[in-house]
């Protein structure tokens, strides 16, 4: 098994804040060091926003976990500088192949579109995704950033107050206590946060239960993901088969509602699932295994007051669509700069309701998602399974039942239609799938890539027409990029930016997403743009 | 509007019902279920039209 799990990333060491007579006020403090958390941080940091994260623990996750990163995500990643490290350590996947009883009745290929950095997916264990993530942390601070990291640092109270955040803390040596402007919660689907604060997870637990064992084999299967309703080997159920890095197998059963989970995870029954599986003479190592429970839940708001929550503490879903890392990284990559307006006093406090907004959009965008999934996946009536088999039936020999078959609809970014930050579209002709709200699609620029020319802050990019190189609206710079559809050899910038139009102004947000666009530039319009997408409008 | 045709459109209809009655000819209940399942996800198909559908579900939810 991989030492990973044990070296301490992040011990414990006692912190000047410790013997303050009065507690230390913070301007940000986030709870919970795992991807979302560390993504937070990074991200602030990278916004000059100082930062503390407090971690009970002090090691990687134990255990694969999340494995399996989308493009968007990948894309935010490599936004914050750790997104290189996990594409070339992650497996990429393009292909799916589905069976039935013991027939494969179709495959599917993710079809990437050219000309984006990053690829439709790759797989990698959540143990390496922390641990490239936390080497970022060290690399930002060895570059002065203040972005801190205190292991061994369980929060066990805390008090919203009008201007602040207080938060009691253990520690190995003792309590201690520390202020915060405002505390962003990324503790995980049970989030001691949202308990401490009494507040509301409302949603839908599925009677089923899924075992997952992640297996180290040297195997011949290909790098594809395969999924099987009702097999020979786990007849009535389901179960999926995935590739991680260092031949590391992610293989799923689904097991039904009444079991013991402790039987189930004998080493010898888990044995006994693998060998019916994959034939009796397999060689393999179990790495980790774990039971879990589909779950489709969200809290009502994800902020109240000065506490924010994040990822799998503000919503939950079930696997199977690469829903849960992949959605909290966009919940960050939408609240830092939004934070850092807020801290700088160049937006109202009011701009965190459009990351309720926003991020509720996504979070029931992937609930619903996430549930019709579970309910073919799990069929939950006689009649429910009579059509979910009729699909499978018809899938074989007759394309028009294939979308149908639903083994997890896998992750796509969340488009922010009827945001109150979006001014409404003035591009005539313009994409589709750029319009206000939606996340910038890439494009191949010379040598590089368009996302990787979007600074960390707005950007005014103009094609084909005139604009200012700055524009300062209430105390927030917009800053020109200036791209020709001369420079377009492949014709992707014309393609998913122009449409039919002549040439286009976009207001492009820090987290990438599309602001506002008009057919050229006026900077009223611009200045309109900048004051709604900062939520002053 | 109804976009459902609910007056009659079938030539022969005698045939056509003796025609569904005979695919389930021997069957069990099981295999019925499904054979009818199978037919229902064919027709929505080749019907295609999302209202045509929803006024369908809802003509048949009410006669019952």
């Amino acid at each position: 098994m991989s030492k990973i799990f044990e070296t301490p990333l992040y011990p414990y060491e006692r912190s000047p804040d410790q013997e303050a007579v009065t507690p230390v006020r913070h301007k940000v403090v986030v709870i919970g060091a795992g991807p979302i958390g560390l993504g937070l941080a990074i991200d602030l940091a990278l916004h000059d926003v100082p930062v503390v994260v407090l971690d009970d623990n002090d090691k990687v996750s134990f255990g694969s976990r999340a494995v399996c990163y989308a493009k968007r995500p990948l894309e935010i990643l490599d936004r914050l500088g750790c997104g290189a490290p996990m594409v070339d350590k992650g497996v990429e996947w393009n292909l799916g192949k589905v069976f039935f009883d013991q027939r494969q009745i179709y495959d599917f290929n993710l079809l990437p579109e050219d000309g984006h950095k990053q690829p439709a997916f790759v797989n990698l264990q959540q143990y390496y995704f922390e641990d490239y993530m936390v080497a970022r942390v060290r690399e930002l601070q060895a570059e002065g950033k203040r972005i801190e990291l205190r292991g061994g640092n369980k929060v066990v109270a805390i008090g919203d107050h009008p201007d602040h955040v207080h938060i009691e803390i253990e520690t190995p040596e003792g309590p201690y206590e520390l202020e915060a402007d405002w505390l962003i919660a990324c503790d995980g689907a049970n989030s001691p946060t949202r308990r401490m604060m009494g507040l509301d997870f409302v949603g839908k637990v599925f009677e089923d239960n899924f075992l997952i064992a992640d297996v180290v084999m040297e195997a011949d299967f290909p790098t594809e993901r395969w999924f099987w309703f009702d097999p020979p080997f786990n007849r009535g159920q389901s179960a999926l088969l995935h590739k991680q890095p260092d031949n590391v197998w992610r293989i799923d059963f689904q097991i039904g509602w009444d079991i013991d989970r402790k039987e189930e995870l004998k080493p010898e029954n888990i044995d006994r699932r693998l060998r019916a599986m994959l034939g009796p003479d397999i060689k393999y190592e179990l790495e980790w295994s774990s039971i879990y429970t589909f779950q489709c839940r969200r809290m009502e708001r994800f902020h109240k007051g000065r506490v924010i929550f994040a990822g799998d503490a503000a919503h939950q879903v079930s696997p199977f669509g690469a829903r849960g890392a992949n959605s909290g990284l966009q919940d960050t990559d939408n609240l830092a700069w939004k934070l850092k307006l807020i801290l700088d006093g160049t937006a109202p406090e009011t701009l965190l309701d459009s990351y309720d907004a926003e991020r509720i959009h996504g979070a029931d965008e992937n609930i619903l998602n996430s549930t019709r999934s579970t309910d073919f996946i799990t069929p939950k009536s006689e009649i429910s399974r009579i059509f979910r088999d009729a699909v499978l039936d018809l899938a074989e020999a007759h394309e028009f039942a294939r979308p149908f078959v639903n083994s997890g609809r896998l992750s796509v970014p969340a488009i922010y239609d009827g945001s109150p930050l979006n001014t409404p579209d003035g591009l005539d002709g313009g994409p589709e799938r750029s319009r206000p709200g939606a996340p910038c699609p890439d494009v191949p620029l010379g040598a590089g890539y368009l996302l990787d020319r979007l600074g960390g802050g707005f950007t005014i990019l103009s094609i084909d027409c005139e604009a200012e190189e700055a524009v300062t609206e209430g105390g927030v710079t917009a800053t020109r990029l200036a791209l020709s559809t001369k420079d377009d050899p492949t014709g992707a910038l014309a393609q998913r930016y122009l449409g039919t139009a002549p040439s286009a102004v976009y207001l492009i947000r820090p987290d990438q997403h599309v602001a506002a666009r008009f057919p050229e530039y006026d900077v009223q319009q611009i200045r309109f743009a900048i004051r709604r997408a900062t939520g002053k409008e | 509007m109804a976009k459902l045709t609910l007056t009659r459109n079938i030539d022969a209809p005698d045939d056509f019902y003796a025609e569904l009655i005979a695919a389930h000819e021997g069957l069990s209940k099981a295999e019925s279920d499904a054979l009818n399942a199978r037919l229902v996800l064919t027709l929505a198909n080749h019907i295609g039209d999302r209202a045509v559908l929803t006024e369908a579900l809802a003509v048949a939810k009410s006669a019952g």
